[in-house]
């Protein structure tokens, strides 16, 4: 990866007014983190907006002043990439919820000056596609060029042209699914119960206790990647390749893929908020579009009017190419403009993430015509 | 008069078009450039999906013959089928399946009855290679070929009624030899079929 965007710097603001969540609860004055890359032309046309997955921030792309590592969407967005910001004025926030400086539960409640933890509201794809409304009100972006995004960032997008259909001209949905199966809410929720079991956790109120559900949390962390990646990508990356060429007949990492499971539940326990997570997995399981519509998802797409690009990766399993499939079915059904690209990639979930070259041909190609 | 000036008489303005088999979105783009079609593409190779995004046009990447059964039936007014039955693993089903999914279907196949494939492997004793078939037998796509007889015959067999059909010489222009008779001097033909 080059260092095409440079150095970047992530933005904050209180959005005034107040967000009525589905669940029937009030957020006000939310607090928002987000970064821009490109500049917005005259007339506000060549704006999009980036929208991150469960464990994502506003930190899309570039890096920040004295550090090396680049944002998570580095391979596609910067100068002269399949998002061109040469092109396009690119705006990535942290969803409320989020534990990056974005209204959530390790904020503090400025009613009571406590910090929210569990009591923090459980919010939807819906209320974040609002809250991110809310924020294209104040950038002065009153059409979206295109709201693209990953995994549960192409939910929000699939979102965004449901919502708001004269407010986006094209959408991007990545390796998303119109609804989790019970695999996918079964993977949730062990991730959940090894947070929650944490002695540590605490209720949720691990931060006035001055504890934290390390533990919880990298275990939840280390059974998420497994489902990120293909057992492709796996035996290839790790296969059985041991720490130390021998067997040491005992407990400790021997195997290359258990050393570096832990090594990733570590750095992710050590950086990410527990109630965070358990709420982001939640708005994963309850996302389901078609709900509303008695189960019929090409009703759910009634009012749409963007241009839509669907993507599924070949190993992709945690949203397999087939839950795609059903999104460009409804949509063909809708009689909606619809593309569709089943790109072959051995990356498993994590595939949106790498610069593969069917991939950026076809979102540039997209976001270009 | 060429082909795409036939399918383009053939298909009513406005219309809602589905192409299977769509490539770089050629007949597609005339299609709803000229005549204000609603169009959708399926298309397998990834660098014609490409091109077909990139001038603005809707297409899936789909491989026909692992089956089209999330098109409903009736759903458009014409399914365009050109060049592609040849390719296809069940020309017979997709076939049925075209006529299925669309009010009316246009349907362009490659003549293998014609005269010069005919001579070519009477004297040659080899499998013909011409302009319209230019790759060899073992590396070709085209894996069912037919006669415009061959074709006919199966139309009436699936009981799919034929509403209209041109046929085209080497050149992709409507002689006299080849409208007199197709299957020796017309190396495409057109039809529009339903069921």
């Amino acid at each position: 990866m080059n260092d095409s965007l440079g150095i970047v710097e992530a933005i904050k603001v209180t959005l005034e007014g107040s967000l009525e969540l589905e669940c029937g609860k009030t957020l006000k004055n939310l607090d928002v983190v987000y970064e821009t890359y490109g500049d917005l032309n005259s007339d506000a046309s060549n704006a999009i907006l980036v929208c991150h997955a469960l464990s994502g921030n506003h930190h899309a792309a570039g890096r920040y002043e004295g550090e090396k590592k680049f944002g998570w969407w580095d391979s596609l967005i910067g100068p002269g990439k399949a998002i061109d910001t040469n092109r396009f004025f690119v705006v990535c926030p942290n969803n409320i919820g989020g534990c990056h400086g974005s209204i959530g539960p390790s904020s503090r409640n400025i009613e009571t000056g406590e910090f929210f933890g569990p009591d923090f509201p459980i919010i939807t794809v819906k209320d974040w596609v609002k809250s991110q409304a809310m924020l294209s009100d104040y950038l002065g972006i009153n059409q979206w060029h295109a709201v693209v995004g990953g995994s549960l960032g192409g939910m929000q997008a699939l979102e965004w042209s449901r919502l708001f259909p004269k407010r986006i001209k094209k959408a991007g949905v990545i390796a998303a699914a119109p609804k989790l199966s019970a695999q996918n809410i079964a993977f949730n929720e062990v991730a959940r119960q090894a947070i929650i079991k944490d002695p540590d956790f605490q209720g949720g109120r691990y931060l006035d206790k001055e504890t934290y559900p390390k533990q919880g949390l990298r275990l939840a962390r280390m059974i998420g990647h497994i489902t990120y990646l293909s057992e492709e990508a796996m035996r290839s990356k790790f296969g059985r390749e041991l720490k130390e060429e021998k067997l040491n007949f005992g407990f400790d990492a021997e195997f290359e893929i258990e050393s570096y499971l832990r090594y990733q539940g570590d750095i992710f326990s050590e950086s990410f908020d527990a109630n965070t997570y358990l709420l982001m997995t939640k708005i994963l399981d309850y996302f389901d579009p078609a709900n509303e519509f008695n189960g019929n998802l090409s009703d759910a797409f009634r009012e749409i009017e963007a241009q839509l690009l669907i993507v599924s990766f070949s190993t992709d399993w945690r949203f397999a190419p087939e839950r795609s499939r059903e999104i460009v079915n409804a949509l063909i059904e809708a009689k909606k403009n619809v593309s569709y690209l089943e790109i072959n990639s051995p990356h498993g979930h994590d595939s949106f993430l790498f610069a593969n070259s069917d991939y950026v041909k076809g979102l540039t190609s997209f976001l270009e015509n | 008069m060429e082909s795409i000036e036939v399918i383009k008489n053939w298909v009513v303005e406005g219309s809602e078009i589905l192409d299977l088999g769509c490539g770089n979105g050629e007949i597609l783009n005339i299609l709803s450039k000229e005549l204000d079609a609603t169009t959708l593409g399926v298309e397998i190779n990834q660098d014609n999906i490409n091109e077909c995004i990139k001038s603005g046009l809707n297409v899936i990447q789909q491989n026909i013959d692992e089956g089209l059964n999330n098109f409903a039936d009736k759903s458009f007014d014409i399914v365009i089928m050109s060049q592609t039955i040849q390719v296809l693993k069940e020309p017979k089903k997709a076939l049925l399946e075209v006529t299925r999914i669309g009010k009316e279907c246009i349907v362009t196949i490659p003549n293998f009855g014609q005269l010069t494939t005919r001579l070519k492997l009477l004297f040659g004793g080899k499998m013909p290679i011409t302009g319209s078939l230019p790759n060899q037998w073992y590396d070709t796509e085209n894996i069912h070929l037919c006669t415009i007889k061959d074709f006919e015959v199966l139309c009436r067999d699936c009981e799919i009624n034929i509403l209209n059909k041109r046929f085209f010489n080497t050149s992709g222009q409507e002689s006299a030899l080849a409208k007199t008779s197709p299957n020796l001097f017309a190396s495409t033909a057109i039809y529009k079929i339903s069921k």
